[in-house]
């Protein structure tokens, strides 16, 4: 019988190849979430949800710099009540597992919105412990190791889904946060989120993100985020690990895979083109195929050369 | 394709070049800028109004390093716009999404509101290219019929039917009224369409029924403007990347939301 080499498994979930949609991209209804899935894409996390509902910042949310995209979207939503039903919906079209993003501005709501998650049919749930440009919730509670526990524990104790903690780059050693998560109860790690950032218009001499301060993403930030991948695998290489940060085609994808990721999300390359995924896998297929390893989970952690 | 839409379109600031007041609520602002210079029919580009907001407008012509986009004022970013003068600081990026195909043979437009400027820009392209080029312009009142003197110069005074709501100016209708009777008698190569989402439902119905092909700009809110946030999700289709124009089979496919519901700033749905 001949087995997939791309399938993987990992913190209780089983996907057909390791390509997931990031948060925030898409990923408002079940329709955009089943059209990156046709694009190929082995899982999908949906936008971040919270208790209320969140209408966001004013344009401009996005700037388009030398080699990525700034972005301060505001982490809108329509809030759990009205996205259960786009959860329960995604999973009668769906076929790949649909990870649900989660947001909250205390413990109590991250548990309350992920037990929701859980309910109308959520395969996993990944906690934003990492927004760079929300007050009071993302980064402010994931650079906080006490908060972090906090969050992870409440979580951890109110679902009995794979729990998933996407953590901020903008940390001074990221392996502190990783092991905060893990001893809290989280089952894998999405390494990381944007790296604050800002731009600014010399001729008008004005931000130009109407929240000022928002996240990069893209091309630009993927040496971080893989430096990120490899710190954390070096420290606890047991922890299952999801790459993200600039992955745009399957060189990017094979090097987080060796720097200690199990899987990766991609985000920004979305906007280049939606069936990024396909491309991926098919990229690291060949690549596996030619450096005669039967499966992509043995290439995990590779570059450490242990 | 890649690089238009992410390392190579950042957001550039230009000098308003000229304003032209085309009715009592529509003003044309022609911009400085070499890539939006290049735009084709049903493209459109992000217009940002330093401090205030930064909207989507579909341009109106383009050409010798100049581009033109025609604004309603309506809201906030819009009344801002209006009270700008000639030489005062705007960002711009884009060209973004597709574009209105050029069919040959016998063309019909049917243009309501500020949805006419596409169209303008469509068939001053297509008007050397064409067997006959026929147009249907709505507007809720005679100041507000956009462009006609314009229009009557690519389409001559025949092809030309103008509607309003009050009945100030042309045939006192909706554009769907001639529309139905102009397919009842004749076919066309192509249907081209813009303005308010629910004009556009009941063109792709007349169409439909008609058996004639159509391509339909549509209008949602954008945030990203290249695909990414999900803002202007109509179906599978991301309006600002894999439109914003859409052809009958891809309408058809989006038949439960068209001029049903869209996303709201909060990405819930909101019934029209």
């Amino acid at each position: 019988m001949e087995t997939n080499p791309l399938s993987i498994s990992f913190a209780g979930l089983t996907l057909a190849n390791p390509t997931i949609l990031a948060s925030g991209i898409l990923g408002y209804s079940a329709e955009s979430l089943r059209r990156v899935a046709k694009g190929g894409a082995g899982a999908v996390v949906t936008k971040s949800i919270g208790v209320e509902p969140r209408v966001g910042y004013s344009n401009p949310t996005v700037v388009q710099s030398e080699a990525g995209l700034i972005n301060a979207m505001g982490l809108p939503n329509p809030g759990i009540e009205v996205y259960a039903a786009e959860i329960k919906f995604s999973k009668t079209v769906l076929r790949v597992p649909v990870i649900v993003s989660v947001f909250g501005y205390s413990a109590e709501e991250y548990a309350a919105v992920a037990k929701r998650a859980v309910l109308a049919g959520a395969d996993a749930v990944e906690l934003n412990v990492s927004c760079p440009h929300v007050k009071q919730t993302g980064a402010e509670i994931g650079q906080n190791q006490k908060l972090l526990v906090e969050v992870v524990e409440t979580v951890k104790a109110a679902i009995s889904k794979p729990l998933i903690v996407k953590l901020s780059p903008n940390v001074a050693d990221i392996t502190v946060s990783a092991h905060a998560a893990v001893e809290a109860g989280a089952d894998a790690l999405t390494v990381a989120n944007t790296l604050k950032a800002m731009a600014i218009d010399a001729e008008t001499m004005m931000p130009i993100l109407a929240n000022v301060r928002g996240g990069l993403s893209g091309p630009a930030i993927k040496p971080v985020a893989l430096r990120c991948v490899y710190d954390i695998h070096e420290a606890y290489e047991d922890v299952p690990i999801i790459g993200c940060g600039g992955v745009s085609d399957w060189r990017d994808a094979v090097e987080f895979m060796l720097a200690g990721a199990s899987a990766v999300q991609v985000g920004t390359a979305v906007a280049v083109d939606v069936d990024v995924f396909g491309s991926i896998n098919k990229g690291v297929e060949t690549y596996l195929r030619k450096k005669q390893f039967g499966s992509v989970k043995d290439i995990v952690g590779l570059a450490h050369h242990k | 394709m890649s690089a238009l839409h992410t390392t190579n379109n950042s957001i550039r600031t230009s000098q308003i070049v000229r304003i032209r007041t085309e009715s009592p609520s529509v003003k044309t602002f022609i911009l400085n800028d070499k890539l939006c210079a290049k735009a084709k029919p049903g493209q459109f580009l992000m217009l940002w109004i330093p401090g205030v907001d930064e909207i989507p407008l579909s341009v109106l012509d383009a050409g010798d390093n100049l581009v033109s986009v025609s604004v309603k004022a309506v809201g906030d970013a819009t009344m801002h716009l209006h009270n700008l003068e000639a030489g005062a600081t705007i960002g711009i990026r884009g060209p973004f999404g597709n574009s209105f195909t050029e069919s040959r043979g016998k063309v019909l437009l049917v243009g309501g509101g500020t949805g006419t400027a596409p169209l303008l820009f469509l068939a001053k392209q297509l008007a050397a290219k064409t067997e006959r080029i026929s147009f249907v312009e709505g507007a809720k009142t005679k100041d507000e019929l956009l462009y006609v003197k314009e229009l009557k110069g690519v389409c001559s005074e025949k092809t030309l039917v103008t509607t309003t709501e009050d009945g100030t100016a042309g045939l006192q209708c909706m554009v769907t009224t001639p529309l139905a009777e102009l397919l009842e008698k004749q076919k066309y190569d192509m249907i081209y369409a813009c303005g308010p989402e629910l004009m556009v439902k009941k063109i792709f119905q007349i169409t439909e029924a008609h058996k004639q092909p159509l391509e339909a700009s549509l209008e949602r809110l954008m945030r990203c403007g290249i695909g990414l946030c999900g803002s202007c999700m109509i179906g599978k289709y991301r309006v600002c990347r894999d439109g914003p124009v859409f052809n009958s089979a891809q309408l058809r496919e989006m038949q439960e939301e068209l001029g049903i519901s869209k996303l709201g700033f909060d990405g819930s749905r909101i019934p029209f």
